[in-house]
């Protein structure tokens, strides 16, 4: 554990808090982009180029800009002058610092984690293209047929609206 | 000659104890881009409007210096100086950060770029990819500076120019994709080594094939999108939203936004290069001698030119054509072109391949465009008030 990856979490949680605590809803939408950009730079940190600089390229270049967008055409941005935060959030916290211990001592307890550990384990992107195109062909299919049908949804959704509204 | 950057490089850092090297050499790198990049920055303003006041009938700026030179200068200094002004309603803390975050990313990307023979500031593995995810930054950017505004009209040219970026991506990543088919790699050294050969005394750069050139083509289109330039400016339209996005900054923030708009340029156009231009590579076999680096700005300053070129000679599109020029037009040739590529990759060698693939560019082209055109009347363009 370098002080890079202690410096990197701090980054990450501390804008995953702001992201869920602020007032405003741009402000969470852009510390959660902060939040993206953090996680990239965690799978950067492990040797997984691809993977850190696709999350970068899908998550603050495209979500991140989606969300905005959803946020200004639908609320608006207008500050809710009262506190966000429920009144029950001690309740929350609780039970996600729990789910984190259980989580965390049945990783750290299995059986698998000291065999996984040992030589680091590297991917470079012609190893990925290969094996999804040989062996995680039809996941890879099976994506792509999600995607398209959840745009096709999208599209049509849309038209009906346009429709209606002659 | 060729190497003489990379020796030099090599020399400072040898004189440094060893501890200290890797960043030396780091350090080095960044010097380099930024004041190599930041000057061509200086040069190309002038360019700019010098070349535009010709096309205009009128001189460009001549008053500063000998022709006009110094200029960028003065400019500079008017920029330095001018008072920054914050509007009272703005959200101050993101309307800082925007400038930032959007010169940042676009001095980043030009990281990968190799501009000379072992030229390349980092050699990534994902250099394209690199160039693409940390370029998707300034989007964000572009929002930050609309929104924290609180300006209706910079609002505006934020929702514009987030909206066209996002439609010009696509054709402009789907026709890089060809040339990471072709080189079989995503590195930017690896795809300029793979146009380095010669067909005689022609270079084998990407252009100069059927997938290549219509990929360099739409890649240009996308770029000027990208780039927010004419006659894709539709964020910035003086005429209806005053400036756009940054209509609300001044004085040296607005610099940053004007050097971070030109710096996106250069690097999208460097990318340009390197996938379709062959890169560093000389244009002919018995150029070879005139040092690499010399032909990388050359291109750069060529494909400027053109820029300057385009955006002195074609008006403004509109909206509605600009998105769907982007998804009905660029979009299915793209990948169409990604088909062609594949084809040419596993055809044999020879006139046929080139015969097929070239009518594989051009068919869908004219078709695409005739089948666009159906149904609407084009004719003599009539004014309601400046008749006659």
């Amino acid at each position: 554990m370098s002080p890079w990856f202690y410096i990197n979490a701090l980054l990450i949680v501390g804008s995953a808090v702001a992201a869920m605590s602020l007032r405003n809803l741009v402000h969470c939408a852009l510390s959660l982009a902060v939040t993206f950009a953090g996680l990239a730079l965690a799978y950067l940190q492990l040797q997984a180029q691809f993977v850190g600089f696709a999350q970068v390229l899908v998550y603050v270049g495209a979500v991140a800009i989606l969300i905005v967008f959803a946020i200004l055409l639908t609320r608006g941005s207008e500050t809710s002058p009262e506190c966000i935060l429920s009144p029950g959030w001690l309740w929350g916290v609780g039970i996600a610092a729990l789910t984190f211990v259980v989580s965390g001592g049945a990783i750290l307890s299995s059986k698998l984690l000291p065999a996984i550990q040992g030589e680091v384990p590297s991917a470079t992107v012609r190893q990925i293209g290969d094996q999804l195109m040989t062996k995680y062909v039809l996941p890879l299919e099976v994506v792509g047929l999600l995607l398209t049908a959840s745009l096709i949804g999208a599209v049509i959704i849309a038209m009906r609206q346009k429709e209606e509204g002659q | 000659m060729d190497q003489v950057w990379v020796e030099l490089k090599h020399w400072l850092v040898g004189l440094a104890p060893s501890a200290v090297q890797p960043w030396l050499a780091a350090l080095i790198s960044v010097a380099a881009i930024i004041g190599v990049f930041a000057g061509l920055f200086a040069l190309t303003t002038l360019l700019e409007r010098k070349g535009l006041g010709r096309m205009q009938n009128r001189y460009g700026p001549n008053r500063v210096g000998p022709f006009g030179l110094l200029q960028p200068i003065a400019d500079g200094i008017k920029s330095l100086t001018k008072e920054d002004i914050v509007p009272r309603s703005a959200d101050a803390v993101v309307h800082f950060l925007a400038p930032l975050v959007l010169v940042v990313p676009v001095f980043l990307v030009l990281a990968v770029l190799p501009v000379g023979r072992n030229m390349a500031a980092v050699e990534l593995d994902t250099g394209v990819l690199f160039f693409f995810a940390v370029g998707a930054a300034t989007e964000v950017s572009v929002f930050m500076a609309g929104w924290s505004s609180r300006n209706k009209y910079s609002l505006l040219g934020a929702m514009r120019a987030l909206a066209q970026m996002i439609s010009y991506e696509l054709p402009l990543i789907l026709s890089s994709v060809t040339v990471v088919m072709m080189a079989g790699s995503l590195s930017t050294t690896e795809i300029v080594n793979a146009q380095s050969g010669y067909w005689g005394v022609f270079p084998q750069w990407h252009v100069f094939t059927p997938w290549g050139f219509a990929g360099f083509i739409l890649f240009m289109i996308g770029a000027a999108a990208e780039s927010n330039r004419s006659p894709f400016d539709l964020p910035e339209g003086e005429s209806e939203i005053v400036a756009g996005y940054y209509i609300e900054y001044s004085g040296f923030k607005f610099a940053l936004f004007f050097l971070g708009e030109y710096i996106g340029m250069f690097a999208i156009s460097g990318l340009g290069i390197t996938l379709f231009l062959g890169g560093w590579t000389a244009p002919l076999s018995f150029l070879t001698w005139i040092p690499s680096w010399i032909w990388f700005f050359g291109k750069l300053l060529a494909l400027i030119c053109v820029f300057i070129w385009v955006r002195g000679t074609l008006p403004r599109l509109r909206m509605d054509q600009l998105m769907n020029f982007a998804w009905k037009f660029m979009l299915p040739l793209a990948l169409i072109n990604i088909l062609i590529a594949g084809l040419w990759r596993f055809m044999p060698s020879g006139l046929v391949r080139w015969a097929v693939c070239a009518l594989l560019v051009v068919g869908p082209y004219i078709l695409l465009g005739r089948a666009l055109f159906q149904g609407r009347k084009y004719g003599v363009r009539t004014y309601r008030f400046a008749d006659s």
